[in-house]
């Protein structure tokens, strides 16, 4: 145990592990978003679920109360049902309506980090940044252990993400890549989207405090993206995410160490090397498609194509 | 607090100038995102120019606009070329793909800005303004600057007023008119990238994409026509800018970004409350009018098959056998009708109740509303008088 322990007492160990779990979390969820096509959604829920804890925070006056999750949750499902009704009001366009709702919502929860909580560790640019550098110092005991809160946190967020995953695997994967289908069978879609949509809400509140509302969205959509590139079955996908979220992480800590600049942001860029490696090797990469294109295989199986369903 | 007072103060003014010209180039830019469905696109910009905006300033070592706008520009259309890269040679599907350049080059600023914090002074240069806006941090000469990138833009879209129109609304007609469409949508990209940079001093980059669609959301409403939105979208945007501006200077501490956001949200949501044909509220006082009109066109038709029935056309139908034919009190709608001249009342006693007769007009606008519904109304009608 005193092992375990003096290897947690070491701030870089924290902060990997932390950035890791923060990856491996969205990127759970990101691989069902980028399928959905719903990609920009994340980034819109990213900016408002911050409305969502300045409100927890001025009820409960504590910066890591449970009512954080709550409200983060709900914040996360207004902006999604807003640009709903918006959207069905037939008045705007569905791009429209993202972009007419998270800014509003964002711009209220800045103002009111600017009018209230000047003074707390609430300020904006934590909001953007994130303090993982910190995450180390505020520890909590479990058991025999001291253990950082926001790994606390953040693993028990990855876990339910898991679960969520792997015990709705198969509704998840219906719903995704064949909604009518779900429908017909007595499956419900539309609930396990606004599931998926309030789960990525949680999971940013956990990211916030970490790499930051921003860097967040980078974590859902880049590591999918890239492991989309690579392979065409759903289970590769989530695990390819997940090993490129946790490469990411100890690669951005190695660069923000050695450059000494933000380590979220260095973290969230480090998503971006491994884009570009799927971009070169990958089987759906830009290289691979050159050279399909000089040299013509045999056409795709169906059965294949159908099983993995590029597009729904 | 007095705005009155407050203009008269010389930074108050610089800002109050500078947010209503940026507010006004980005309603107008703007109404083209809008229209061709191009808003994410925005926000992948604005959130890109923040590398762009660090190293104008690492190149130029001040806080200068110039370069610093230049960089935006330059990372904004970069990473817009990453958006087009990415679903034109790859399965990635545009909001991947947008996603991914929008969160990359918005790390890759995060990290620029953090180097040039602890490396290079830029703590003091007050770049993170950059990320919420700063209205205090505009000066006289930046307004210069604002006015020729603004006003170039601008002379951009009245030049090329009609081909942009054209490839807003329907390219494929446009390309077989042999309008240059691949040139056209490069320079509205362009300009929308311009709408963007144009605002970031003021706006920052996070919410900057919202001046560029909450004002020509909010005129879409309005107008029916491109010439009256755009015009309408300048309005509500330099309303927006200066309203914003102004009160985010008279209160210490408050960021001017997310206070114009919010004065132009207030701008869509009374638009789209408000509107004439399209708002909600007009919508719903429409159909109280036409649930009103048809209620007394059934009374009138009532009455004048009322009167038919009895072979009588000054038949007096009694109040309350009229509410049974009719199904409903009837006594409101025939007060009105009254007003309006066709319909008379008729007391025969006075424990009777009152009596309700047909005028000449009356009877003549329930003939043209039975007319529609076939011969037989209109033919014994014909036969009766």
């Amino acid at each position: 145990m005193t092992g375990l322990q003096g290897w947690l007492d070491q701030p870089g160990v924290t902060i990997v592990l932390v950035g890791a779990l923060v990856g491996v979390a969205a990127s759970l969820l990101g691989a069902f978003l980028v399928l959905r096509r719903e990609s920009m959604l994340s980034d819109a829920i990213s900016h408002s679920v911050l409305i969502g804890i300045v409100l927890a925070y001025l009820l409960t006056g504590a910066l890591d109360s449970p009512l954080h999750v709550v409200g983060a949750a709900l914040a996360g499902l207004l902006t999604v049902w807003l640009t709903d009704v918006l959207v069905r009001s037939r008045r705007v366009k569905s791009d429209a309506a993202i972009g007419l709702v998270f800014p509003a919502l964002f711009a209220v929860a800045v103002l009111l980090i600017n009018v209230y909580a000047r003074d707390v560790h609430l300020d904006t640019d934590a909001v953007l940044l994130g303090e993982i550098g910190f995450a180390w110092l505020d520890v909590v005991r479990v058991g025999p252990l001291e253990v950082a809160r926001s790994l606390l946190t953040m693993l028990v967020i990855t876990l339910v993400n898991l679960a969520f995953v792997v015990f709705l695997y198969k509704e998840l994967k219906l719903a995704t890549f064949d909604a009518m289908l779900a429908t017909a069978l007595g499956f419900r879609p539309g609930l396990v989207g606004y599931a998926l949509l309030a789960l990525v809400s949680v999971t940013a509140v956990g990211a916030f405090d970490a790499v930051g509302a921003i860097l967040f969205v980078a974590f859902v959509i880049v590591p999918p993206t890239a492991a989309y590139l690579v392979t065409d079955r759903l289970w590769r996908m989530l695990v390819l995410g997940c090993l490129v979220a946790v490469g990411s992480s100890v690669g951005g800590y190695a660069l923000a160490l050695s450059f000494d600049v933000s380590i979220g942001g260095a973290m969230a860029s480090t998503t971006g090397v491994f884009l570009l490696l799927a971009l070169i090797v990958g089987k759906h990469g830009i290289v691979a498609r050159a050279l399909r294109r000089r040299t013509p295989g045999p056409p795709p199986s169906i059965l294949r194509e159908r099983e993995t369903g590029g597009a729904p | 607090m007095e705005l009155l007072a407050l203009f008269s103060d010389f930074t108050v003014r610089t800002v109050a100038i500078g947010a209503a010209l940026v507010g006004a180039v980005a309603g107008v830019l703007g109404s083209f995102a809008l229209l061709r469905q191009q808003i994410l696109l925005g926000d992948t910009l604005s959130h890109a120019a923040l590398p762009g905006i660090c190293l104008g300033f690492l190149i130029a070592g001040s806080r200068r606009l110039e370069p610093i706008l230049a960089g935006a520009l330059v990372s904004g259309a970069l990473a817009a070329l990453l958006v087009l890269l990415l679903t034109r040679t790859t399965r990635i599907k545009t909001d991947a793909a947008l996603g991914v350049s929008l969160s990359l080059f918005f790390a890759f600023g995060t990290v620029l800005l953090t180097y040039l914090q602890r490396h290079a002074g830029a703590a003091q240069a007050g770049l993170d303004a950059f990320l919420f806006g700063q209205a205090a941090a505009l000066v006289p000469r930046d307004l210069v600057v604002l006015a020729v990138v603004g006003g170039a833009s601008l002379l951009v879209v009245v030049l090329g007023w009609k081909e942009l129109k054209v490839t807003t609304f329907d390219a494929d007609f446009a390309r077989s008119l042999g309008r240059p469409v691949v040139l056209i949508e490069f320079v509205l990209t362009v300009l929308i990238a311009l709408a963007v940079v144009i605002g970031l001093q003021l706006v920052g980059v996070i919410l900057m994409v919202a001046l560029v669609i909450a004002p020509a959301a909010a005129a879409r409403q309005w107008a029916r026509r491109l010439e009256g939105m755009v015009v309408l979208a300048a309005v509500f945007g330099a309303a927006s800018g200066v309203v914003g501006a102004l009160v985010s200077a008279s209160y210490r501490g408050l960021s001017t970004g997310p206070v114009i956001v919010l004065v132009a949200s207030a701008f869509v949501v009374v638009s789209l409350l408000l509107a004439p044909e399209r708002g909600v509220a007009w919508q719903l006082m429409h159909a109280l009018a036409q649930r009103r009109s048809l209620r007394a066109h059934r009374v009138l038709v009532d009455l004048y098959r009322l009167a038919q029935d009895h072979d009588d056309l000054d038949y007096a139908s009694e109040q309350g056998m009229l509410d049974a034919y009719f199904g409903g009190p009837t006594g409101h709608v025939l007060r009105r009708l009254e007003r309006r001249g066709l319909v008379s009342r008729a007391q025969h006693m006075p424990e009777e109740g009152t009596h309700w007769i047909l005028t000449g007009d009356g009877r003549r606008q329930a003939r043209e509303l039975l007319t529609p519904f076939g011969e037989r109304d209109a033919a014994v009608d014909g036969a009766t008088p």
